[in-house]
């Protein structure tokens, strides 16, 4: 425990660091699960239990994307829930990031290549950081949020994709024209 | 089972009934009868009822390849016996109707609305058949589950109704929740309707995690299976991974090592321990005593930290497998085990002896979200929140797997139904767990953790049912060319669901989260 506990406390400082820099405040993020076994979600919420405890490192889940700068999304976006997940993506303001969050949400994992799931985030959504694991550790989401933030900075400098030009997009993740946007 | 039980089943129906009943046979604990359609519902319903059955499993099987007709099947298990009546019925290829279960038992609602979604077997006489996980803007008259249906089809968006309770009367308003919640949980909707304070009904709709993993796992070789399985629900990993290697052993009769019976107990109770620590937790918080909370999340992450240590996973996936388990427990294992859990016992006693001391706690938890035992009952509700309704039950006992023939432990039943009740069950069983988990670790045998198996041979059925924290679930398997024909999977959300409709009736809209935590249900598992 003690050697990981040393290795969490070195990466939750440094993103700290990171978090101070790009915001001047806490990092606000917001879960989505678009069809996730679970388990992704079990280790999300382990991160604000007392032995992760992230909000001590400047990162808050908050309740509503209205008040998040980053969107978390676990699951390979179930045909079911991709109306939900896009409505949350639009009302999360720009310049968001999206976090591709497990194997599933990477690729569609185990699910991929089914009538009801779709073959990764970002065949809906433009992704910022891939998570892989299955489900990734809380560890290994703590840095795949700092190359998140990395990223934020980059993309200060580019023009990003905004929800606007999203909505013009009729590419839908299930490759026939539909109306959910 | 028996010769002597069937016949005193088949003698104990009406003539009409009992002349209904084609063919009979034995196998194991297991009767099948194959029955008229026109009957079926009856004697389902008169086994259910005279006999005090519970409902396990209603399912189709796309047969039409094979016999021209769709199967029908339900399952019940008989009271206090470790046997089962299988019915199974003929559905015809054209005339896709079938008279409806439901009115007989009324737990086969939800049964019948997914067999309609997934084969287009309408049951007629059903009161409301509408869509359960495919809705929205699926298209009508397409079913995934039928064999002329490919799995990775892409299927056209076509916008349909979907028909809510109506509620209405003065001052009586309706709030929507979700899908997408607040907190960090599986997404589903919900619709209340209060008049005042209390909520005068809740309709759930549920379905949007639907993955298609009944149609994946038919294409998925029995070896692969056993990964989809641990990803059925997450946080039951083991115990859905256990009941489809059970059952694929099962197909094949195969004997697995005694050791690796113990070591499947053993990872069945630390999964068992650390979701009751979160239940408990969360039922904790919802009332806003965070430090209790707070206690029972630092002793989960310890759980899942041994079970890490024991395994390489925190969910303790990759450890079952065909024939076994991949990996035993060694030595350092075992004494890092028994340390952790005396660490764990003792502070969860002062968790426990925290919460029962807080009397703000303990008003909260008292007479809210009251699920009655006829309810429970008639709900077929499994697991720990039927237990605290009265109902004794417990596959662990009652249909013995692995190991747990082997050993000694009590099924703790309550009888009030309330949050409280379910929260003292829970407690009770992780001390349950706790002991469990000793007594194998001195009496698990030396020897091998794992054999090889033969593929199953193709058309065989087999089924196995686990006690998983959330209580009953299933897995039954058609065999095909080495994979599944079929493979229903029933969690026991897709019973337990069904409380919530009721318990929360006359409670108030913030009791809500503590009455969900409560039952600690799997959306994931129910929309498969
Ligand atoms: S990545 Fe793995 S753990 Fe996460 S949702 Fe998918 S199957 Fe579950």
């Amino acid at each position: 425990m003690s050697s990981s506990n040393d290795e969490l406390e070195r990466s939750g400082r440094q993103l700290e660091a990171r978090i101070k820099k790009a915001f001047g405040r806490s990092l606000a993020i917001r879960e989505v699960d678009s069809g996730s076994c679970n388990a992704c979600e079990v280790e999300v919420n382990a991160l604000t239990n007392p032995i992760f405890d992230i909000e001590r490192f400047g990162l808050h889940i908050v309740a509503s994307p209205r008040h998040a700068d980053a969107l978390l999304v676990t699951g390979p976006v179930a045909r079911n829930m991709e109306h939900a997940l896009m409505q949350t993506y639009l009302a999360t303001p720009d310049h968001k990031i999206v976090i591709a969050t497990g194997a599933c949400a990477c690729s569609g994992g185990i699910f991929k290549d089914c009538y009801a799931t779709t073959n990764g985030l970002d065949k809906l959504l433009p992704v910022d950081v891939y998570i892989p694991g299955c489900p990734p550790r809380p560890q290994a989401i703590i840095q795949g949020l700092m190359v998140a933030l990395d990223k934020m900075k980059e993309k200060a400098g580019h023009s990003t994709t905004s929800s606007k030009r999203l909505l013009d997009n009729d590419n839908g993740a299930s490759g026939v024209a539909h109306d959910v946007f | 089972m028996n010769e002597r039980l069937m016949g005193e089943i088949i003698a104990s129906m009406e003539e009409e009934l009992a002349n209904g009943i084609k063919k009979t046979g034995i196998k194991g604990n297991h009767v099948w009868m194959t029955v008229e359609q026109s009957v079926f519902p009856k004697i389902a319903g008169h086994i259910h009822n005279s006999w005090g059955a519970t409902l396990v499993s209603m399912h189709a099987v796309d047969n039409r390849f094979i016999s021209s007709d769709y199967k029908l099947c339900i399952i019940l298990a008989l009271k206090g016996e470790d046997d089962f009546v299988t019915l199974v019925t003929s559905v015809d290829s054209k005339d896709t109707v079938f008279p409806s279960v439901t009115p007989e038992i009324f737990s086969a609602d939800w049964y019948e609305r997914e067999i309609n979604d997934m084969f287009g077997l309408q049951a007629k006489g059903h009161p409301d058949l509408k869509p359960l996980v495919l809705y929205d803007d699926w298209p009508e008259g397409t079913y995934p589950l039928r064999k002329d249906f490919a799995a990775d089809s892409r299927v056209l968006r076509i916008p349909r109704p979907y028909n809510y309770r109506n509620v209405e009367g003065e001052g009586v308003f309706v709030i929507p929740v979700g899908p997408v919640h607040a907190g960090v949980i599986e997404p589903g909707h919900f619709r209340f309707s209060v008049a005042g304070e209390p909520i005068i009904d809740l309709e759930l709709r549920l379905g949007y995690v639907h993955k298609g993993i009944e149609k994946i796992s038919e294409r998925m070789p029995y070896s692969k299976g056993v990964l989809l399985a641990e990803r059925i629900s997450g946080d039951n990993s083991f115990a859905h991974s256990l009941a489809y290697c059970q059952a694929v052993e099962a197909l094949c009769n195969a004997k697995v090592p005694e050791r690796s019976r113990f070591v499947r107990c053993i990872f069945s109770e630390l999964e068992r321990i650390y979701n009751h620590l979160g239940d408990v937790g969360g039922i904790a918080l919802d009332t806003a005593f965070s430090i209790g909370a707070q206690h029972a999340y630092i002793l989960r992450e310890r759980v899942m930290d041994i079970n890490d240590l024991l395994t390489g996973s925190r969910f303790l996936r990759g450890v079952n497998c065909l024939g076994g388990v991949w990996k035993g427990i060694d030595e350092r294992g075992r004494s890092k085990l028994i340390e952790r859990l005396v660490m764990v016992k003792l502070d969860f006693q002062e968790f426990y002896d925290e919460v029962i001391g807080t009397p703000s706690v303990m008003d909260r938890l008292e007479t809210t979200g009251v699920l009655s035992y006829e309810a429970a009952k008639d709900l077929n509700i499994v697991g720990p929140g039927a237990r605290a309704s009265g109902i004794d039950r417990d596959v662990r006992r009652d249909h013995p797997y692995a190991a747990y023939r082997d050993l000694s432990f009590k099924v703790p039943i309550l009888t009030q139904g309330d949050v409280n009740a379910r929260f003292q069950v829970k407690s009770e069983e992780i001390f349950e767990s706790i002991s469990i988990i000793e007594q194998a670790l001195s009496n698990m045998p030396e020897g091998e953790p794992r054999i090889d198996i033969p593929t199953p041979e193709p058309g065989r059925t087999a089924m196995s049912l686990v006690e998983s924290p959330r209580g009953e679930l299933l897995h039954w398997i058609v065999s095909g060319e080495g994979k599944p024909f079929r493979h229903k999977i029933r969690d026991a959300s897709f019973h337990n669901w069904r409380a919530m409709e009721v318990a929360v009736l006359g409670n108030i809209v913030p009791d809500f989260p503590l009455v969900n935590k409560s039952f600690s249900l799997s959306y994931s598992g129910n929309d498969l």
